[in-house]
């Protein structure tokens, strides 16, 4: 007996520090390039391993944020995402609605949202088809071909279906239509549940880069992602980011710490919103996994 | 239509015509709710169903010139070609082997990690590392790929650290050597998603009974027996569910992932089904037969998702559907 609660706290040890670790090489990319991002030139070229600079400068972030194609992204973006999430919430929650209610076809309509979880055209008609539509070269491109997620539709439908039937019931004896009744009386209820899904949403607008270098050929239409893949992966940031003016700067900062300064302003909004969607996620993820 | 009813239908026409009138009241009555569907029906028409009647281009030589009426057929042209190329193949292996890895390694990895979650008694400090192990799922694939590049280049900080602290003089070339190319990519996903991939199981293993682990301590059953008899039993249908859903992805390998990964140095190994359908497509713009490729691999998609569930439900499990 006492030989297995000495394993028992062995194990618990054991586990406690595994985790910390694990959580530590989740966290400690972000402290690494958050801190040589303020490095100084000299300091820089100095040292060949860096983990906290002896002194400050902001230089790397004056210069992402002095040049022109940098912050066209960043607006770019910002634009993107809340077009795009406002889309998305119109779209999927009306759908969603539709379906929710027993009318004709709506069985076959469901269906088909569910084939096309399971089977995608793909990549060459899909591009074609946006092509077709005209939307190539605009920022249009990433918003309305992703204009539903089928997994949240079928999600918030269920949420939708959940709602007791006698709200409904009491809202015809009014004399209210299905418009009022969605408009008065399930979206303010759903508040919630929208909430959440438009940040999933806006999320993944901010997140988009392959759309952005599939479907928009024009620099100064690419959002903060492709930009950023230009700056970090490609090792350009030159290149990416323009001229910018050298009024507060004598020296141009290292690549690098304009490399680690830009994946921060990147990062930056998803830290913001990350404990409101931490609010949500966990119940989202689980309704979805209630067969439908 | 009731008028036009020949005679002999007259018996049953009273009937067939009061259920038309009624169904009719039914959709007038729901005509708002069919004007809400409209946009989203539309959308998925459009963006959705559209392009899979445009894969017929697969069959053709199409020319965006010439349009789908216009341009010559040409049939099995392409999956002629497709079977038969030696390129394919490789790629087909290049993709079918870093699924494998992936369902080796970064599938049963967030399974492991709610096993010990589900251990800590602890609340807060469970808490506290969930919410930070959940967090990478929302970064982007740039972010992801650009962070391991700050730490695994030649003047990164994993060859810094080498170097300062056991003198290592020559940097390794983590991201030039096609040797690290897969364990790379299989260790981003796993850092990503592990956390988020917990979720689902801790779900599960909250729905295991208390009272099965007090009866098997009462019977002397210990840690490592109370796991392999009580929770992977608990988690067995949410596995097989997952496991289902995974292989119908077994052609898919992390296209945005990979393409921030390629370079001119592991190009061979990394080239996988959705990348070489992007090379061929986009910028050759060979239309069809890079359709051809996407549906090869949409239909074997399609036949594995399906077949894994008849599979699991000829087991005795749950199944998807």
């Amino acid at each position: 007996m006492n030989g297995s609660a000495w394993q028992d706290r062995l194990f618990r040890w054991g586990n406690a520090i595994f985790l910390v670790i694990l959580a530590a090489g989740m966290l400690f990319p972000f402290l690494y390039i958050f801190s040589v991002s303020f490095t100084t030139f000299d300091e820089f070229l100095k040292s060949d391993f860096l983990l906290w600079p002896k002194k400050w400068v902001p230089d790397a972030y004056l210069f992402i944020f002095h040049s022109r194609s940098f912050l066209r992204s960043l607006w770019m973006t910002v634009y993107l995402t809340v077009a795009g999430t406002a889309v998305n919430l119109i779209f999927t929650s009306t759908m969603a609605f539709g379906l929710s209610r027993n009318i004709y076809g709506g069985r076959a309509i469901t269906f088909m949202v569910l084939f096309t979880m399971l089977f995608s055209a793909g990549m060459i008609p899909t591009y074609l088809m946006v092509k077709m539509t005209g939307l190539l070269d605009s920022i249009w491109a990433l918003i309305l071909p992703a204009a539903i997620a089928p997994f949240n539709l079928i999600v918030i439908r269920q949420f939708f279906q959940n709602i007791p039937g006698e709200l409904y019931e009491a809202s015809v004896m009014d004399g209210a239509n299905d418009l009022t009744i969605f408009r008065k009386i399930i979206l303010p209820l759903s508040k919630p549940a929208l909430a959440a899904f438009s940040l999933f949403y806006a999320v993944g607008h901010w997140n988009t880069y392959f759309a952005g270098i599939l479907y928009l050929n024009d620099p100064k239409m690419w959002p903060i992602q492709v930009i950023l893949r230009q700056i970090v992966v490609l090792s350009d940031p030159k290149n990416a980011l323009g001229a910018v003016e050298q009024v507060l700067l004598d020296v141009q900062p290292p690549p690098e710490t304009i490399q680690m300064a830009a994946i921060l302003v990147a990062t930056l909004p998803i830290l913001i919103v990350y404990p409101f969607l931490q609010k949500h996620f966990a119940k989202g993820v689980l309704i979805g996994s209630i067969k439908g | 239509m009731t008028e036009l009813s020949p005679p002999a239908a007259m018996a049953e026409a009273p009937s067939t015509a009061s259920r038309w009138r009624k169904a009719r009241r039914k959709a007038w009555r729901d005509r708002f709710l069919y004007l809400l569907v409209l946009p989203g029906l539309a959308y998925f028409i459009v963006y959705r169903i559209a392009p899979m009647l445009g894969m017929v281009i697969a069959f053709q030589d199409y020319s965006p010139f010439l349009g789908f009426t216009g341009s010559e057929w040409v049939g099995f042209k392409h999956f002629a070609t497709l079977f038969d190329s030696a390129e394919v193949v490789r790629v087909l292996w290049n993709t079918l082997y870093l699924s494998f890895l992936q369902i080796l390694f970064s599938f049963p990895a967030p399974i492991l990690l709610a096993l010990l979650l589900n251990e800590v008694r602890h609340q807060a400090f469970k808490r506290l590392i969930q919410s930070i192990v959940y967090l990478p799922h929302f970064l982007s694939w740039v972010i992801v790929v650009g962070i391991s590049m700050i730490f695994l280049r030649t003047h990164g900080f994993i060859n810094g650290f080498l170097h300062t602290a056991f003198g290592m003089e020559k940097p390794i070339d983590f991201l030039i050597d096609p040797v690290f190319f897969r364990p790379l990519l299989i260790l981003q996903v796993i850092w990503k998603e592990i956390g988020w991939g917990t979720i689902i199981f801790l779900a599960a293993l909250a729905g295991i009974g208390p009272e099965l682990y007090e009866a098997a301590i009462v019977d002397g059953a210990g840690r490592w027996r109370r796991m392999w008899h009580i929770t992977l039993p608990g988690l067995r249908t949410t596995i097989v569910i997952l496991l289902i859903l995974r292989l119908g992805q077994v052609l898919d390998s992390g296209f945005e992932q990979i393409f921030l990964m390629l370079n001119s140095f592991n190009s061979s190994i990394g080239n996988v089904l959705d990348i070489y359908v992007y090379t061929k497509g986009i910028m050759q713009s060979d239309y069809s037969f890079a359709t051809a490729v996407g549906l090869f691999k949409g239909v074997v998609g399609l036949i594995l998702v399906l077949g894994a569930n008849r599979l699991a439900k000829r087991f005795g499990e749950e199944g998807v559907y």
